[in-house]
């Protein structure tokens, strides 16, 4: 997928004029936090698990050479076939030359964001092959040409009427006066229409969100059904996964599995949660005769041993955007790449080149929800501060960023300097606000004050204070 | 080749070589004992409450259930549940023998196939091989005796189980298919596929607002024969 990164701010300005996607985020902006707080205050067990599952991926993380070997060996058991693959073109090209080996000519898919960071859809479109989204939400993103939104909601930015057109649009086999009265009529039309997809599909393409090293399964996690449906009716399952979902046993993933659908949709358990090992066996009456998996890098191996490793224990739930203040106010587009919000801002950078991405982590307040609600404790923000350093190592913040710091920072190291220079300041603006005590426009503030008024310095300066109090305290 | 390259890269990462022996042993080690971590005190209760949990479970997510007091009693349910939800007296049954033995003929009027599902059955009659009650879960592992499509291409679908075969937490049902299940080709225990299906199909991704009946089962409805004493 093409990255519109560079243009974060761009986007986010034209995100908050977009009436409907403000519709859908005020929508899931408190709904997503409550349901979440709901699973996880019937869970008294839930921190501690938090710390089990960080523990459980540090683990695997620490060897995963090992477990990915072990994976691999009960993969080639099972009779399934294991293709690795370090970048996005060595993928495309090895699930192109199993859909051709299978003579496919229609693919359906389930879910996956790593087929959307390898953009699986346009290669197989350029070789004559028809890729079908059968995930309710990514079905119609593939009829409107867009990229997700969200990692588990992708199209949680389109409202009814979106839909309604949409459908009307390329379903024009039904009868055009057709009433969708509800929300279930869009849904069963879905329904009907991609049934007759996964009957004839040569080929199914599901992601996973786990390997399991000791049994040589992949994890699949659904509430639709589509990704089973795509994976047991074709001839062929290919499986897309990236190299740090792999974890050791059924009780590690099984752990994982209490912390994702809780952390993700409030659900205590998906509907259907399924573990694929290896192709139908002798005398099972149905279920795909090849599995495929193929295992990609594409950047993550770079990761382990960077400050950027904690990030490969993410579990893709999306807690942290349904959190973060950002991602609730410019929706998922604006991040101009497959993953967004605060996961995204670590991950995107790492994957595509900070030079690509640098908005990203700037775009956060550091108010550290992200990495309070994470299932694995990634620590976030931190990871954010430290791309934002690489960005000003690498001379990639724009000139007026630099100066000023440049600035902020030779007074900083004086501190006499320091108390002084901010105490003037505190008073002189105090003075100026007067008793309204703040401003509705400033020299140098206009980014700010342009949206809302800022607050006056009121007393003394935050050193004063501490000095008085500490003062108080002897 | 590619996997080298990425295991080097993974090692160069760690800052070492491929794991001494001795390393290696305890991490097989880990893997042979799969060792449980934290099981959450919901389901840690005596037999009876433990079944009744797994069914206020199914409830909470929008499945339904009977219990019956044996397998002579499902033909019955199985009729009765059909013809309240005006559904065909007709369905595809996974044939497998604890569903074998269930006297069907005692209800002359239902049709039953023993197949996979095709496209156009609308009811699916499938063999529960455990519950677990700590959300409701059925746990159905592919076998020639229980296909996969009965979970999926029906509008609805009839698990029957036994109330012996309601565990608590999903790793004690992990540990029941290690010990019952040898696989053919793998010499090991998992089958193809193991669907841990929890409630009727459903999708929010219209408007985040929930709607079951997305691409699965529409209805999932449980019939609990009480063969256990313990758990009455």
């Amino acid at each position: 997928m093409l990255s519109t990164s560079t243009e974060f701010k761009a986007n986010a300005h034209d995100a908050m004029a977009n009436v409907g996607l403000q519709k859908a985020l005020s929508r899931t902006r408190p709904q997503n936090p409550a349901k979440r707080a709901a699973a996880v205050a019937a869970l008294p067990e839930f921190e501690e698990l938090r710390d089990i599952g960080r523990d459980i991926k540090n683990h695997a993380l620490a060897h995963l050479d090992f477990y990915l070997e072990t994976w691999e060996a009960n993969v080639l058991k099972s009779g399934g076939h294991v293709h690795w693959c370090s970048t996005a073109d060595d993928a495309r090209d090895a699930v192109l030359k199993i859909c051709q080996a299978a003579g496919a000519k229609t693919v359906t898919k389930g879910k996956s964001m790593i087929s959307e960071e390898l953009a699986i859809n346009d290669h197989l479109e350029k070789f004559g092959i028809e890729p079908i989204e059968t995930d309710l939400g990514e079905y119609i993103l593939q009829i409107r040409k867009e990229p997700p939104s969200h990692i588990i909601g992708p199209a949680f930015h389109l409202n009814r009427e979106d839909w309604e057109e949409s459908f009307r649009k390329v379903h024009t086999q039904l009868d055009p006066n057709r009433v969708f009265a509800e929300r279930k009529d869009i849904q069963n039309e879905a329904r009907i229409l991609l049934r007759e997809k996964f009957l004839v599909a040569d080929v199914g393409i599901t992601g996973a969100n786990f390997l399991i090293a000791e049994t040589g399964s992949s994890v699949i996690v659904t509430n639709e059904g589509n990704g089973d449906l795509t994976q047991t009716l074709p001839r062929v399952h290919i499986v897309l996964a990236s190299i740090e979902k792999c974890v050791p046993t059924l009780e590690d993933a099984t752990s994982l599995l209490r912390l994702l659908a809780r952390s993700a949709t409030g659900q205590d358990f998906s509907v259907y949660t399924t573990f694929s090992t290896g192709g139908r066996r002798p005398g099972d009456l149905d279920g795909p005769e090849e599995y495929h998996v193929v295992i990609v890098d594409n950047g993550r191996s770079a990761m382990i041993g960077s400050e950027f490793q904690d990030m490969l224990r993410c579990i893709r739930c999306a807690a942290c955007m349904n959190h973060c203040p950002v991602y609730q106010t410019v929706g998922g587009h604006a991040y101009g790449w497959v993953y967004p919000g605060p996961m995204g801002s670590v991950l995107t950078p790492s994957l595509i080149g900070v030079d690509k991405a640098g908005h990203l982590p700037n775009a956060s307040t550091f108010c550290g929800k992200c990495e309070s609600v994470c299932p694995v404790k990634i620590p976030l923000p931190n990871m954010m501060r430290h791309w934002r350093e690489r960005e000003f190592e690498r001379h990639l913040s724009p000139s007026a960023v630099r100066t000023n710091l440049a600035a902020w920072a030779w007074v900083a190291r004086r501190p006499a300097l320091y108390r002084l220079a901010t105490k003037i300041a505190a008073k002189t603006l105090s003075l100026l606000a007067g008793k309204k005590g703040r401003f509705a426009s400033l020299p140098f503030a206009g980014g700010w004050t342009a949206g809302r008024d800022l607050p006056a310095p009121e007393g003394d300066t935050f050193f004063a204070r501490y000095a008085r109090t500490q003062r108080a305290a002897k | 080749m590619t996997k080298e390259a990425i295991l080097g890269a993974i090692r160069r990462g760690l800052r070492r070589g491929p794991l001494p022996d001795d390393q290696a042993m305890g991490l097989r080690a880990r893997l042979e004992t799969h060792p449980r971590h934290l099981i959450p005190a919901r389901s840690r209760l005596p037999r009876p409450e433990q079944v009744l949990l797994f069914l206020q479970r199914l409830d909470k997510e929008f499945a339904t259930y009977i219990r019956v007091g044996s397998p002579h009693d499902v033909p019955e349910a199985v009729a009765d549940y059909v013809a309240a939800q005006n559904l065909p007296s007709e369905f595809v049954m996974a044939p497998h023998p604890e569903l074998r033995e269930i006297p069907w003929d005692s209800r002359p009027l239902l049709r039953i196939r023993e197949d996979r599902a095709s496209p156009t059955d609308l009811v699916s009659v499938q063999h529960g091989y455990v519950g677990i009650a700590e959300t409701g879960t059925l746990m159905l592992p592919a076998a020639p005796d229980r296909p996969t499509t009965l979970n999926l291409l029906c509008d609805t679908e009839i698990v029957v189980l036994r109330a012996s075969r309601v565990v608590g937490a999903y790793e004690e049902a992990w540990d029941l298919l290690r010990a019952e299940r040898h696989d053919s080709v793998t010499g090991g225990f998992m089958p193809r596929n193991v669907m841990l299906v929890t409630g009727p199909s459903r999708s929010a991704d219209i408007e985040s607002t929930l709607e079951l009946g997305a691409h699965g089962p529409r209805r999932l409805h449980v019939v609990l024969i009480d063969d256990d004493t313990q758990a009455l």
